[in-house]
């Protein structure tokens, strides 16, 4: 009874946390909600635009254009949710230091209103993908389990982050920096086939990469490079272990420092 | 303790204690916590609170009176659960809503309706169960025709009614309640002041944080007065709210480097007591007629008259109507029908958020030595009233 009780009242305080969040983001806007649409879209438009036509990247590349899109929307979600996770514990902190909601809530509530964009810009990108003239297929399906996993990397580092950030304000400049560094070392708006292919298997360490990879497998184009195709023997499990490593540590950090957020933000 | 007893227990609170870390010794940049890796053992703490022990049991309102800086707000966010103790034990039977302060997520960018509904679920309620009470909640805020207004275009005021309204649907074994009726107007509080009323009666468990002394009085069923992190007494309310004005004005008095007791000559308050007869062997129901002045700069939110008996029972707490208060003079009227003996008269001064800021603690007395009054047989007791038999 109690347990339950819990649930809902905690269920109660996610839902409107994150409706308040998209309430204010687009408060006196005219277009409003449109805009999470809109945005990708015309992000889409730019690189289009950019990639296709000013400097070719991916000229050998199937469907360029759609590969690169899948990256980015993948790339800016993780950013975003990071981002944002790292400060929501000191953003809420009126609520913090005034009523005792299980601490996580507010960090969830800002990994959602990321996760929730997410799927906005995936909607764009399929429609993307069908003008591109690509056959929708099964393996579309594919992005479920992928965003899963990324969903679950962006929470564990933004436990992390955020529970750092209440006392080391720091934090966030240095994560930024790291953020910048991952845009290039993931492989985000160049082909991974640029790179010589001894090192292919050092850039599928990295769960981005990884995951990215598979998106665009999924979506894109069969002849995007993924892990399954690089790798065969047990080290293709070291991605998938760092992302449930990265979660379990951020999560126990936390926890261990949360009853101490009230009085030190 | 039996089982019994073990089951009217609400809270119980063990020996607990509480240090803070003072701020400049906080890590919060490179720079910092460098030197203070470099400068071992360079924390100051400070200690808010240094073994407290109490019980509140089922049914209580129960009290926590302090000064500003007492601990008593460190207190109360440790049993909401906020802050967690240094060393020691809290154990809630039951949930408990805490409000240590109204509105608590409120956002100035969002409607009324809408925060009444952010508000509502941090206390504990699903959508269904706002959509039940949201009329009742707009109507007791007398705030119907402002919902789709956004929070950041209402006063104060209409916030502090908005944030009450829907605190006040709260329905867990605890509620606790930090200065709530600081703020809002005359009419509302009296509303305020009906909704405890209405707690009281029904025996819910409340806890109550608060400088004024009159709602002790009137409300609590027990209370504990804390100072400087200690618990200085647990017990009746009535004896608390006298020992925190009379420490309090003690305070006061030797903080501003004068005695409020006797001599009246610097204090902001004089009193004058009149009355027909000998004052020190008056009849039950004589005219008295005390005269009071104070400094009006020192912008008195309200001024209490307290009448007590002087083997401590309160008789009555008389506040200066509001549109007297800048005036620095009034007189009051009265002919208490009192029982035998000594009564003397205390003044209490509050300010509009910062509690007790003046008084006297014994600012006239008389005694009653004839209780003889026409139509009244022989009678006992405190004070008497109209009856007849029949």
């Amino acid at each position: 009874m109690s347990m339950k009780y819990l649930h809902s009242r905690n269920r109660a305080i996610l839902r409107e946390m994150v409706s308040t969040d998209f309430k204010v983001r687009y408060q006196g806007s005219v277009l409003g909600y449109f805009w999470s649409l809109l945005k990708p879209l015309f992000l889409f438009a730019i690189l289009y635009v950019v990639f296709t036509y000013i400097i070719p990247l991916g000229k050998d590349v199937e469907h360029f254009s759609v590969y690169l899109l899948t990256g980015i929307v993948l790339w800016n979600f993780f950013t975003e949710a990071t981002m944002q996770g790292a400060s929501s514990v000191v953003a809420r902190g009126d609520l913090i230091r005034k009523i005792s909601i299980p601490r996580y809530l507010v960090v969830m509530a800002s990994s959602l209103s990321a996760l929730i964009n997410l799927g906005l810009s995936l909607v764009v990108v399929f429609i993307f993908a069908l003008l591109n003239g690509i056959t929708p297929s099964f393996t579309w399906l594919l992005i479920l389990p992928i965003v899963l996993e990324l969903y679950v990397l962006s929470l564990g580092v933004s436990f992390l982050l955020a529970s750092l950030y209440v006392k080391f304000r720091d934090i966030t400049y240095i994560w930024e920096i790291v953020l910048q560094a991952g845009f290039y070392a993931s492989a985000i708006i160049f082909p991974l086939t640029m790179v010589p292919a001894e090192f292919h298997k050092w850039f599928f360490m990295n769960p981005i990469v990884q995951i990215i990879q598979d998106a665009r497998w999924a979506i894109a184009t069969d002849t995007s490079i993924t892990i399954w195709s690089t790798i065969s023997s047990w080290p293709v499990v070291i991605p998938f272990v760092i992302v449930i490593t990265a979660a379990v540590i951020g999560y126990a950090h936390f926890k261990k420092r949360s009853p101490y957020f009230a009085e030190d933000i | 303790m039996t089982d019994s007893t073990k089951k009217d227990i609400a809270i119980s609170v063990r020996d607990i204690r509480k240090e803070f870390i003072l701020p400049q010794s906080k890590n919060s940049s490179f720079k910092q916590s460098f030197v203070n890796i470099v400068k071992k053992n360079n924390k100051v703490t400070q200690k808010v609170l240094d073994g407290v022990s109490f019980d509140v049991h089922k049914g209580d309102f129960f009290g926590i009176v302090g000064r500003n800086g007492s601990g008593k707000s460190t207190l109360l966010k440790m049993l909401a659960g906020v802050y967690t103790p240094t060393a020691g034990e809290i154990q809630v039977n039951g949930g408990l809503t805490p409000f240590i302060e109204l509105g608590v997520g409120f956002n100035p960018e969002l409607s009324g309706r809408d925060n009444v509904y952010l508000n509502g679920a941090l206390l504990g309620f699903n959508r269904n169960q706002m959509d039940e009470m949201y009329y009742e909640i707009v109507s007791f805020a007398e705030l119907e025709p402002f919902m789709d207004q956004k929070l950041k275009n209402y006063s104060s005021g209409m916030q502090v009614r908005l944030a009450f309204s829907i605190a006040i649907m709260a329905k867990n074994e605890v509620l606790i309640f930090d200065e709530v009726l600081a703020v809002g107007d005359e009419a509302f509080q009296r509303k305020c002041l009906d909704v405890f009323e209405r707690y009281k009666a029904e025996g819910q468990t409340v806890i109550l944080v608060t400088h004024d002394m009159e709602q002790v009085r009137r409300f609590c069923t027990r209370a504990i007065l804390i100072s400087d992190g200690k618990l200085i007494k647990d017990g009746d309310p009535r004896e608390i709210a006298d020992l925190y004005s009379k420490l309090n004005l003690e305070q006061i008095s030797k903080e501003s480097g004068r005695s409020l007791d006797g001599d009246q000559q610097d204090s902001d308050f004089v009193t004058e007591l009149t009355a027909e007869g000998d004052l020190f062997n008056l009849t039950s129901g004589a005219n008295l007629k005390l005269n009071l002045k104070w400094n009006a700069s020192m912008k008195a939110d309200k001024i209490v008259v307290n009448l007590f008996k002087n083997t401590g029972e309160y008789i009555v707490g008389l506040a200066i109507p509001r549109e007297r208060l800048l005036s620095g003079e009034v007189t009051l009227s009265l002919s208490p029908r009192l029982g035998m003996g000594k009564h003397l008269f205390t003044i209490e001064a509050y300010g509009k958020e910062s509690g007790l800021i003046g008084g006297i603690h014994h600012a006239a007395e008389f005694t009653i030595g004839n209780t003889d009054i026409d139509g009244i047989g022989g009678w006992s007791g405190l004070l008497a009233l109209d009856h007849n038999w029949s």
